[in-house]
């Protein structure tokens, strides 16, 4: 029987029929960036979710050359294959593009990418933050924020859960002197396509880390994953900028004003135990504290709201009344 | 046109053999004693005599990686390593072996570390034994050299497409000076044809590398690796045979047979070490000591057919080891007994390991050995030969 919605996917270098969850904004990010980039480019992955969801032996939905190695090499693999394109004079027209998940690329694969950043290799390295290690179970890894409880860092009588912030993969990445680092969000993917334009727009390194909601592991309504990502942004908990050839572009900032932290926190169970005492309350004000400071550090200090400012004092009078 | 000899540092011969070999992305990462062949290539590339991309890695494990990245792709790939380098790139190897991608490298034989000795043994090879590399041994200086050109032969072999390792004992070869000859750069050719991949990662052809499977689908992945591996046997017989045609020097082979026709007792042994046997066996013939050696110059896969061949005559054997399986025996001394077992013979197999972390054995521990497995010394367990009592401590009772 004929399907009674037309639908063609005949173009598509990301080929639908993978089992990613549902409301997943990693597949979704991956599929934007890899339509932009189109079927031209050698895609290399991290293992993980999307490795998985996507290349299930014998199938796969990738109609791009595409080759996922181990955990922490998704950068070096990319060298490899950028080396071996150069060597035999088949770069034009063609891009290298490297993929991975938070812990793949901030943690187990740090040392790859730093490597292949260094040397100038030229290739798009894309980071898909979901803010854990969601393939495994939802354990905790460098970029997952402040509070958040997963099964690793979990809350508990004596646990806010992950005891410190995350790791600035973005600067590190800047700190290489390459020509492109880009953090967007699957909230905003009408973005993406100018992102990673711009980006492919550079030779060398370049990298992209797209805020991506993981529903599971959240704990986080699938049908609000967009919802919840420009969230993260219009509260300030996860600031969204380019830097480009250093100079830092944040994006516009929200239409109607930047949002208490709670409007984010409160819809995932992975915050819930925040909401559940006074001194849960305290955790909350240190994390506004910290997205008070991220306004400030893109939008300067007149940017700040007041809410934002009064939980700052607060959080720094906890901070003298423990001292 | 003629080949001549030339005075050459082991692992600057070797730089120049892989380079006759035309790779055309390599990767490595700086590690004693394997240093030489990486620096000595890096100099080749810079001073224009070798179109390749030297991709000056953070470490053993990019350089893997990026080998395995480049083979994908289409490249002929080389790296070099020792030791911790070979442990660290030990991951990657596994994945190399299961994407069939025919990347070639060598291992300038090296302790592990504790205690730290930057000096030779089998430790490191043996380490990674069983991850789908083929590893071959040089006794000498041209054996590692053309055995780099029969690697890529054999790895590229489309009845093959297997990662390949030349084995050549640290210090021992790499940095000793020894007439060798570089093969020539036409014969090389004509041995070695550029590298034309099978499957690789391909705009025009695209393909997926690496898919994960279910437990339904696994095991034949796997299995197919080891089928791979184990009929490399007969191209790597094909391609030494080649290269003999090609060059007149017989390099390759499965095993070296040295004096074994009519032995009593036989050696098994791997590496440089063989040379200080051979003496030792001419020396005891001479005295009327039925003894000769069977070298492996093919570790992986375990030659097994040829193996049986050489020992079934024999009154007793004695594997001379550079390693072992801590808590259990020996590493090859098992591999032995296991394809005698399996033939039905009983011939009485004793296991040494003779030398770990440099240490020297000279010609008399050789021949303490031979003398006493000759004897009918019956072995009860892998011995750890002449150790040194007094630097045990007191709690460790007598071995």
């Amino acid at each position: 029987m004929a399907s009674p919605v037309p639908f063609d996917y005949s173009d598509r270098v990301l080929k639908p029929g993978y089992t990613s969850c549902l409301g997943c904004g990693e597949a979704l990010a991956m599929r934007i960036v890899a339509q932009t980039v189109g079927p031209k480019a050698v895609y290399t992955n991290c293992t993980g979710c999307s490795e998985i969801f996507t290349s299930r032996y014998p199938t796969s939905s990738w109609s791009a050359p595409w080759i996922h190695s181990l955990f922490e090499n998704s950068a070096a693999i990319a060298s490899g294959v950028y080396y071996a394109l150069k060597h035999k004079g088949k770069l034009e027209g063609q891009k290298v593009i490297a993929m991975g998940g938070d812990g793949g690329t901030a943690d187990i694969g740090l040392q790859c990418l730093s490597g292949a950043a260094e040397r100038g290799d030229d290739f798009l390295y894309c980071c898909w933050d979901n803010e854990a290690y969601m393939n495994t179970g939802i354990q905790r890894s460098s970029l997952t924020p402040l509070d958040a409880s997963t099964t690793t860092s979990p809350s508990g009588k004596v646990s806010w859960g992950n005891d410190r912030p995350k790791k600035d993969m973005p600067a590190i990445m800047a700190a290489h002197n390459i020509p492109y680092v880009g953090v967007g969000s699957c909230g905003y993917y009408r973005e993406l396509p100018r992102m990673v334009k711009k980006a492919l727009s550079y030779e060398g390194p370049k990298y992209l880390q797209v805020h991506a909601v993981c529903p599971l592991g959240w704990r986080s309504d699938p049908a609000r994953t967009c919802d919840l990502a420009r969230l993260a942004f219009e509260t300030g908990c996860y600031p969204l900028y380019e830097i480009i050839e250093g100079t830092t572009t944040p994006h516009k900032p929200p239409k109607e004003g930047w949002k208490p932290v709670q409007e984010y926190l409160k819809p995932q169970g992975r915050f819930r135990h925040l909401f559940r005492s006074a001194d849960g309350e305290q955790r909350i004000t240190r994390i506004q504290a910290q997205a008070a400071a991220n306004i400030r550090k893109f939008y300067g200090d007149d940017a700040v709201p007041d809410f934002a400012k009064e939980a700052e004092k607060k959080a720094k009078e906890m901070t003298t009344a423990q001292a | 046109m003629a080949e001549t000899q030339e005075i050459l540092e082991g692992a600057m011969a070797v730089a120049h053999a892989v380079a006759r070999c035309r790779p055309e992305v390599i990767a490595a990462y700086p590690i004693t004693p394997q240093t030489h062949i990486s620096e000595e290539l890096s100099q080749i590339v810079a001073d224009g005599d070798l179109d390749a991309e030297f991709v000056k890695v953070e470490s053993e494990f990019g350089a893997a990686s990026v080998v395995c990245g480049a083979s994908a792709a289409g490249a002929r790939t080389y790296t070099a390593t020792s030791s911790q380098g070979l442990l660290l790139m030990n991951e990657v190897l596994w994945n190399i072996a299961g994407m069939r991608l025919p990347v070639v490298l060598a291992c300038a034989n090296r302790s592990l570390s504790a205690p730290l000795s930057i000096w030779c043994d089998h430790q490191d090879a043996e380490a990674i034994r069983d991850c789908g590399v083929i590893q071959l041994y040089a006794e000498d200086n041209q054996e590692a050299c053309d055995q780099h050109l029969i690697a890529f032969k054999v790895a590229e072999d489309r009845r093959v497409l297997l990662p390949a390792m030349v084995n050549l004992d640290g210090f021992l070869l790499t940095h000793v000076f020894e007439p060798t000859i570089i093969p020539d750069q036409a014969l090389s050719d004509q041995y070695l044809p550029p590298y034309k991949a099978v499957l690789k990662l391909d705009i025009d052809d695209p393909a997926t590398f690496g898919a994960f499977t279910e437990p339904d689908k696994c095991m034949e992945g796997r299995w197919m690796v080891h089928d791979a591996c184990r009929r490399s046997l007969p191209v790597i017989e094909e391609a030494s045979a080649e290269f003999e045609k090609v060059f007149g020097r017989a390099s390759g082979g499965l095993l070296e047979n040295y004096k074994t026709d009519d032995a009593e007792t036989i050696l098994v042994a791997k590496g440089s070490i063989s040379g200080t046997i051979k003496d030792v066996i001419d020396e005891m013939r001479d005295e009327g000591t039925k003894v000769g050696l069977m070298r492996i110059k093919t570790y992986r896969p375990w030659p097994g057919e040829a193996v049986l061949a050489a020992l079934k005559g024999a009154k007793q054997v004695a594997v001379i080891e550079r390693g072992g399986s801590f808590g259990a025996g020996g590493i090859m001394t098992p591999e032995v007994k296991e394809t005698l077992y399996d033939a039905g013979l009983r011939i009485p197999v004793s296991g040494f390991c003779v030398q770990l972390g440099g240490r020297e054995v000279p010609p008399d521990g050789i021949r303490e050995i031979i003398d006493r497995v000759s004897s009918g010394e019956k072995q009860t367990a892998y011995e750890y030969f002449r150790l040194k009592q007094e630097l045990l401590p007191d709690l460790v009772p007598e071995v």
